[in-house]
């Protein structure tokens, strides 16, 4: 069983990482804590305690705290959809924390409500569909950073790069598999 | 649907909260409301089943609300989504 220590150690952890700062109020940081311990005894994954989700992880695998849209959101807005992450200044209280909108497109969110919106998408490369076949309808590709090679299996590119920080625009998809080597 | 009734002395408005029972944001709201003394019902959404959060998906954007949490719904018209306590404060004249 994850106990809330280990929850509030890999958030700090990965706050410091990343040059975050967590939640400054005690109370609500705690809240936001306890929020993601649950979800993890409930779906077995750190789900975003201030989001809906299916309970599949193929549909919330980008609500997976830290979600894709902590970096974006903490760079325009200063904190991420919880606040559990922000920025130096708003840490400081230079800035107030308040509720951000949400960045996650409705169609990853009407997931959560048994509704399935197939966005019109190119279809999968080659080795995309050689890797792996998803039986929920959710079309994975190959995405890699031009920046650092970082290669990653999953519906869209990230935000950002989880290795070396590059935009989403640095990510390609892989469209043939190698015949070279 | 698991409606609760949190009890209080205000009773002006007709107020429905449509929360999370893991997030921050909504637990804020919820004491918030109580504070005030306001009489409130809420679902925590996470905890209904999918006929049920179909439902609560109709009343939100029925609305023009987005699907976002805490949602709360005066007098089955006024929608205001997120924790705003200026706009929740003027809107239920507390």
């Amino acid at each position: 069983m994850i106990t809330l220590e280990k929850v509030r150690q890999r958030a700090e952890s990965d706050a410091k990482t990343y040059g975050y700062y967590l939640q400054p109020d005690p109370e609500f940081l705690s809240n936001l804590l306890e929020g993601l311990k649950q979800n993890e005894e409930r779906y077995g994954y750190p789900l975003c305690p201030c989001r809906l989700a299916s309970g599949k992880f193929e549909f919330d695998r980008d609500i997976l705290c830290p979600c894709d849209y902590r970096d974006p959101d903490v760079l325009e807005y200063g904190c991420c959809y919880c606040a559990l992450y922000v920025r130096k200044d708003m840490f400081e209280g230079k800035n107030p924390i308040t509720p951000i909108p949400e960045r996650r497109p409705f169609e990853k969110q009407a997931r959560a409500y048994g509704i399935v919106i197939e966005t019109p998408r190119e279809k999968p490369s080659k080795t995309a569909a050689q890797v792996a076949k998803t039986p929920s309808g959710v079309k994975l590709k190959l995405w890699y950073c031009k920046q650092c090679g970082y290669v990653v299996f999953r519906e869209d590119p990230p935000y950002v790069c989880p290795i070396c920080k590059a935009k989403r625009e640095m990510f390609a998809e892989i469209e043939k598999p190698t015949q070279d080597c | 649907m698991n409606f609760v009734k949190v009890p209080g002395k205000n009773r002006k408005h007709k107020v429905l909260l449509y929360a999370l029972s893991t997030c921050a944001w909504c637990k804020m709201e919820k004491q918030f409301l109580k504070d005030s003394s306001v009489e409130y019902e809420y679902v925590d959404v996470d905890l209904c089943n999918e006929k049920e959060r179909e439902k609560i998906r109709g009343d939100i954007q029925r609305r023009g609300g987005d699907l976002n949490y805490p949602t709360l719904i005066i007098n089955d018209k006024n929608l205001i989504s997120g924790f705003h306590k200026d706009r929740i404060q003027k809107a239920l004249e507390i």
